[in-house]
């Protein structure tokens, strides 16, 4: 058996604030294999981006353990790309010059870094817009520019927090295509959390479904979907079953006494 | 018969063109003007209370051309000049550290904001006793009465740095003082300017308080002197220069700021 990119173990986190505590994670085991691409789905509350924040580093847990590659996650670090929901490119940089500010963070030298920024624009097909600042850029355009972002500076994994969840349906269609299809070239480890059910079976090779208070995960579905991916698939029997299966389960895990036995 | 009609459209928000704003603006001076060049010629009003705008004009005029204009001016941009730097270059890396760190918030915060309260007026006897009547004097007025209300706006400018830019240095490895630098400071810039820009403003009031106390020069001395020979003229004709350089001030300052922060200011 080979050894997991990313290794979760009983993981758990509690929110202590003045006048109660909050479990927001509870028991979280998630392997995830290099080049998996794992989706985190659930109801709004079960604790997806205090997951992924904890994994990132942002956020410290309350027990148990994370490695990547059978290190421990200690804090933030360059080994993980991170894309956020809202949008975090510098206003006062152009695209070029917030891709380049990562690498210059990573202590790439200046030519390395106009060099690499440009290639990672290019890979969100948005080299035309290189010296353009992020006002000048629509939504969609600024989630690209952050993935290339997060992707410059070759992390070992990304981890993303409903990363397109801002932006409209069709810019949406878009972003998962271009996603998809950069993971299908390139192969990347990547943690993905959404509340849309029919993006998470687009984009995921697996589907972990959390289920809220105390947030854990509850059932993991394998996307049996072949690749590479298109948006026509979404029209096709499979995909339709698999998102209706992915839904019940979300719905069930939102129960209020499932979430009382616990 | 009843033809449906357009309702009208609001005007809440809608702007007008860049020629009406300004002939509008302009129309209000004129209209002022003319009032009180009305109220001054016909005799409506003693000149002792009130000169008409021309002997308003041929006042400051003469004080330009004899020097005392130029010397007043002088000395109190030179006082302002300085006290508002050293404010400004003070609050500007403080208010940085008590936006970003509880701690540093913990033991600065509640102290402005009480020494805020204090009103500046009160200090120009105790300044006096410190410092004299010279320049340390007035720049220890200035400081009073705009560093800690600059504080306490740059911490505010600060805080409202999106969470995620800060998550975001943190995810590239950055150091505190890396993040500080390199993402908070050119965040936070726009409204750190604007904070200038007004702070600048109120700065001159305590100047011209601190000059008509006590001073040997400057525009507020310059008042203080008039009153006693009922030149009342000169004292006009001061606090409308003070007027309008307060206005060149702010016109400069946005124009500049637009300038720096284009990219900012278009979201
Ligand atoms: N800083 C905090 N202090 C206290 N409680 C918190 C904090 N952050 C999150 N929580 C709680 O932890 C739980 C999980 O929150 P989290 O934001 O991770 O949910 P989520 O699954 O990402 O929801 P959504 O789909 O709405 O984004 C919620 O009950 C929330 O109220
Ligand atoms: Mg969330």
């Amino acid at each position: 058996m080979t050894e997991p990119k990313l290794r979760i173990r009983g993981l758990g986190k509690t929110f202590h604030s003045d006048k109660r505590t909050v479990e927001a994670l509870r028991g979280i085991d998630l392997d995830i294999a290099l080049n998996e691409f794992v989706c985190l789905v659930g109801a709004s509350g079960c604790g997806k981006s205090t997951l992924l924040s904890i994994v990132a580093g942002l956020q410290d847990h309350t027990v148990g353990e994370m490695a990547i590659d059978g290190d421990p996650i200690l804090g933030p670090g360059l080994d993980r790309g991170v894309v956020f929901q809202s949008y975090t490119l510098l206003p006062w940089l152009t695209a070029q010059q917030n891709v380049e500010f990562a690498l210059r963070a990573a202590g790439k030298d200046s030519a390395a870094c106009r060099a690499i920024a440009r290639e990672h624009l290019e890979l969100v097909k948005l080299e035309n817009f290189a010296g353009h600042y992020p006002a000048e850029l629509s939504g969609g355009m600024k989630q690209r520019v952050a993935i290339a972002r997060a992707l410059s500076y070759r992390p070992k994994m990304l981890l993303m927090d409903e990363p397109f969840g801002a932006l409209d349906a069709l810019t949406r269609q878009q972003m998962q295509s271009l996603l998809t299809q950069i993971w299908e070239e390139h192969k990347l480890t990547v943690l993905f959390v959404t509340h849309d059910v029919e993006e998470a079976v687009f984009l995921a090779d697996r589907i972990a479904v959390m289920a809220p208070s105390p947030g854990r995960i509850v059932q993991q579905f394998d996307v049996g979907l072949g690749r590479p991916r298109h948006e026509d698939l979404m029209e096709t029997p499979e995909f339709m079953q698999m998102q209706r299966q992915v839904h019940r389960a979300i719905l069930d895990a939102a129960r209020p006494q499932a979430g009382a036995e616990a | 018969m009843n033809t449906p009609r357009r309702r009208p459209q609001s005007r809440i928000g809608q702007p007008i063109s860049r020629r009406s704003y300004l002939a509008t603006s302009i129309l209000v001076f004129v209209a002022i003007g003319l009032v009180w060049f009305v109220l001054t010629t016909s005799g409506i009003v003693s000149p002792i209370f009130l000169p008409s705008p021309g002997k308003v004009v041929s006042q400051l005029w003469t004080l330009a051309l004899n020097g005392t204009l130029w010397d007043d001016l002088v000395a109190s941009l030179y006082r302002i000049f300085v006290g508002f730097l050293i404010a400004t270059a003070a609050a500007i890396p403080i208010g940085l550290m008590i936006g970003n760190f509880a701690r540093w918030e913990a033991a600065i915060e509640p102290l402005v904001d009480f020494i805020r309260y204090m009103p500046v007026t009160a200090f120009v006897p105790l300044t006096i006793l410190w410092t004299g009547t010279g320049d340390m004097q007035k720049f220890t007025i200035i400081f009073i009465g705009t560093f800690f209300q600059q504080v306490l706006m740059v911490m505010d400018n600060v805080k409202r740095v999106p969470r995620d830019f800060i998550g975001l240095g943190r995810t590239l490895d950055l150091s505190d003082m890396q993040i500080l630098r390199r993402i908070v400071l050119p965040s936070a810039m726009p409204g750190i300017w604007d904070t200038v820009r007004i702070t600048l403003g109120w700065s001159w009031t305590w100047l011209v308080l601190a000059e008509l106390v006590a001073a040997t020069s400057g525009l507020g001395y310059r008042i203080t002197v008039s009153q006693r020979y009922f030149q009342t003229g000169t004292i006009i004709g001061y606090i409308l220069l003070l007027g309008f350089l307060g206005l060149i001030a702010d016109q400069v300052m946005k124009a500049l700021g637009k300038r720096l922060f284009r990219q900012d200011t278009q979201h």
